[in-house]
């Protein structure tokens, strides 16, 4: 049966069928030359997330002192450096370590992301939504909280904390909710005013199902490209506190940490300080190009 | 709000004054609750004695000795109070380590880091205003592509690595700058293009957007059509009037810039505050970390204030009215 299916196939499709769909795609990176490249950075840092264990060539955190400082095998005059990116300052392979990095890095995108999501989504619709006293009062903490920068107010908080990934990942999302209930309270606001949401309450719909119905499917969009462009800075957060050594345990292979042991080294292995950062570079570009791109599909005329 | 109308009438009564008076009452409740969040945090979070002797075992003694000259024996809200009245009287306690006044500790550095501040400004500004008015005047081609992308590159890397990558190529391999250090101008340049550097990526944007606005203007045409030759339109009337917005937005981006500086003051080595802070924090010296940050932060809200302020005199449209939020 298997080997009919087979042969059945391209009997089915004409081959003529195959062409406009190459032809679509063709078309859609033609037009969309940008999100396409971030697409495709984001996939790549994604997947080296996700499948660290089984891409990378050695393992992370083995030290190897007799390829200390291996400089990567493609600029090695010796020829002896099996490190495709060359080795940290106790041998492990900086690759592999770059790999492994990932999973840090797009956990306090992702998971940060997500709380500070949540938390100003529901801010945002409460305030946005009822006005009065709630909004007046949500508000004036929003203030204060855009009056204090993140990176003075993360470095009291983990100098006291000690490091650790979910430290970091809450600080974000507990600083970073303004962003969200924001933007969402200022297109509730002109939502509110809609004929549709009028007319839904006029026929007695509670404010519940209001929101759940009429107003969150019309945010969704905005949430989506606000958060991907939040994933991007959080990236970035996250590597300058680790880089500072009040971010995650330095024993994990992080690009903040790698870049932070790479500081004595500048000078005899420039490898060590160089691709971490290209790494952190690569990603946060992918999550901002996408971002736009999702901006410019939605609505080109969002505030962001 | 009550207390600012009043405040006003008393005053001589303009909407102008109530609105001054209703800023620098909210200004000084965020820094209250500034304060607020920076001594809780680190109080409720450990007890700073503890973490402070963690390298060693330290008796009984000792632990009661230090926390009574801390005044950490006291109720929380005694020891809030105390650090309240600090604050105001700009006395923000002792170093731990050095036994020094955290303020004077603060004043020896203030000058390296609003030297750093100002040349990262300067650096955002020098490459940001050239990019973003030839993205704008050259819309569509290829030179706007470039503007963008640059932009969005500047924003899409971690300043300090740039900062490491700055000292790789200029100072190690070229030998043209130092690394570290403050005794000169040249010692000034790589951290200042390291600061500037992200900001001039947003900066960039926020320039050509707001002079792709102002272009559209009538002001605009009609100084084209009276034969004003395009350069000068553009710097005289258009680059003018773009003016405003970004630097509204150069004294938004302050707070972040002073964020920045603690990382960028690591790298070079560069003796300001944010070094003190992170030196502290290696040290465990609570009342220099909570002294540095409050200092900065309140540095950033005044910077707003006055931006905030200047603002409104300058531009009369601006409408004073309203709750005074965005």
């Amino acid at each position: 049966m298997t080997t009919l299916e087979l042969e059945k196939t391209p009997q089915q499709q004409p081959v003529t069928a195959k062409k406009p769909f190459m032809k679509k795609i063709w078309n859609f990176i033609k037009k969309n030359p940008a999100g396409v490249i971030g697409i495709v950075l984001v996939v790549l840092s994604v997947s080296a997330a996700l499948f660290a264990q089984w891409i990378a060539p050695f393992d992370p955190s083995k030290a190897n002192l007799t390829s200390r400082l291996a400089p990567p095998s493609w600029a090695d005059e010796t020829g002896e450096s099996v490190f495709f990116l060359g080795a940290d300052q106790v041998g492990r392979d900086l690759l592999s370590r770059i790999i492994h990095g990932a999973k840090i890095s797009l956990m306090v995108g992702f998971f940060g992301v997500i709380i500070s999501m949540v938390i100003g989504t529901v801010l945002g619709l409460i305030s946005g939504y009822f006005g009065k006293w709630l909004d007046d009062f949500i508000m004036r903490i929003a203030d204060i909280q855009l009056a204090f920068p993140f990176m003075l107010f993360a470095i009291v908080i983990m100098s006291v904390l000690g490091t650790g990934i979910w430290k970091i990942i809450i600080i974000l999302g507990l600083t970073y909710w303004v962003g969200f209930a924001r933007l969402i309270r200022g297109e509730v606001i002109s939502l509110k005013e809609q004929e549709y949401v009028q007319a839904a309450k006029a026929i007695g719909g509670t404010n519940f199902t209001i929101i759940r119905k009429h107003i969150l499917p019309n945010v969704m969009s905005s949430i989506l490209v606000l958060g991907t462009m939040y994933i991007a800075e959080f990236i970035l957060l996250e590597a300058s506190l680790t880089f500072l050594g009040l971010g995650v345990d330095p024993t994990i292979p992080s690009w903040g940490g790698m870049l932070a042991d790479s500081r004595n080294y500048v000078t005899s292995a420039w490898w060590t300080a160089t691709f971490p950062g290209v790494a952190i570079m690569l990603t946060v570009l992918g999550f901002n190009l996408l971002g736009d791109w999702l901006r410019d599909r939605f609505d080109p005329n969002m505030k962001l | 709000m009550l207390v600012p109308k009043a405040l006003a009438l008393f005053l001589g009564g303009t909407k102008m004054a109530a609105y001054i008076i209703r800023r620098l009452l909210h200004t000084i409740l965020v820094v209250f609750a500034i304060s607020l969040i920076i001594f809780f945090s680190i109080r409720l979070t450990g007890d700073p004695v503890s973490v402070m002797f963690s390298a060693g075992e330290p008796t009984k003694e000792a632990i009661e000795e230090v926390r009574r000259n801390l005044g950490l024996d006291k109720p929380i809200y005694v020891q809030y109070g105390i650090f309240l009245k600090g604050l105001v009287t700009f006395d923000l306690g002792e170093s731990f380590r050095s036994g020094m006044p955290v303020m004077d500790l603060i004043m020896e550095r203030l000058g390296a880091t609003l030297a750093l501040a100002f040349g990262g400004i300067t650096v955002a500004m020098l490459i940001a205003f050239p990019v973003g008015i030839l993205s704008a005047v050259k819309r569509g081609t290829g030179v706007d592509f470039f503007g963008r992308i640059f932009s969005l590159i500047g924003i899409s890397f971690p300043n300090f690595w740039l900062g490491i990558m700055l000292i790789l190529i200029f100072a190690v391999n070229l030998k043209w700058l130092p690394s570290s250090g403050f005794e000169s101008f040249e010692h000034l340049i790589l951290p200042s293009i390291t600061l500037g550097m992200i900001l001039s990526g947003i900066l960039a944007r926020l320039v050509r957007s707001s002079m792709l606005e102002v272009m559209n203007q009538q002001y605009v045409s009609t100084a084209k059509s009276k034969g004003i030759s395009d350069w000068a339109v553009i710097i005289k009337h258009a680059f003018r009037n773009a003016l405003l917005p970004t630097v509204t937005f150069l004294g938004l981006q302050f707070g972040s810039l002073l964020g920045g500086t603690v990382i960028v003051e690591q790298i070079f080595s560069w003796p300001g505050i944010g070094r003190l802070i992170i030196d502290a924090i290696n040290q465990r010296d609570y009342p220099v970390i909570q002294g540095g940050v409050i200092f900065l932060a309140v540095i950033m809200v005044v910077v707003n204030l006055i931006i905030d302020l200047s603002y409104t005199l300058i531009d009369p449209r601006i409408k004073i009215g309203g709750s005074g939020r965005a």
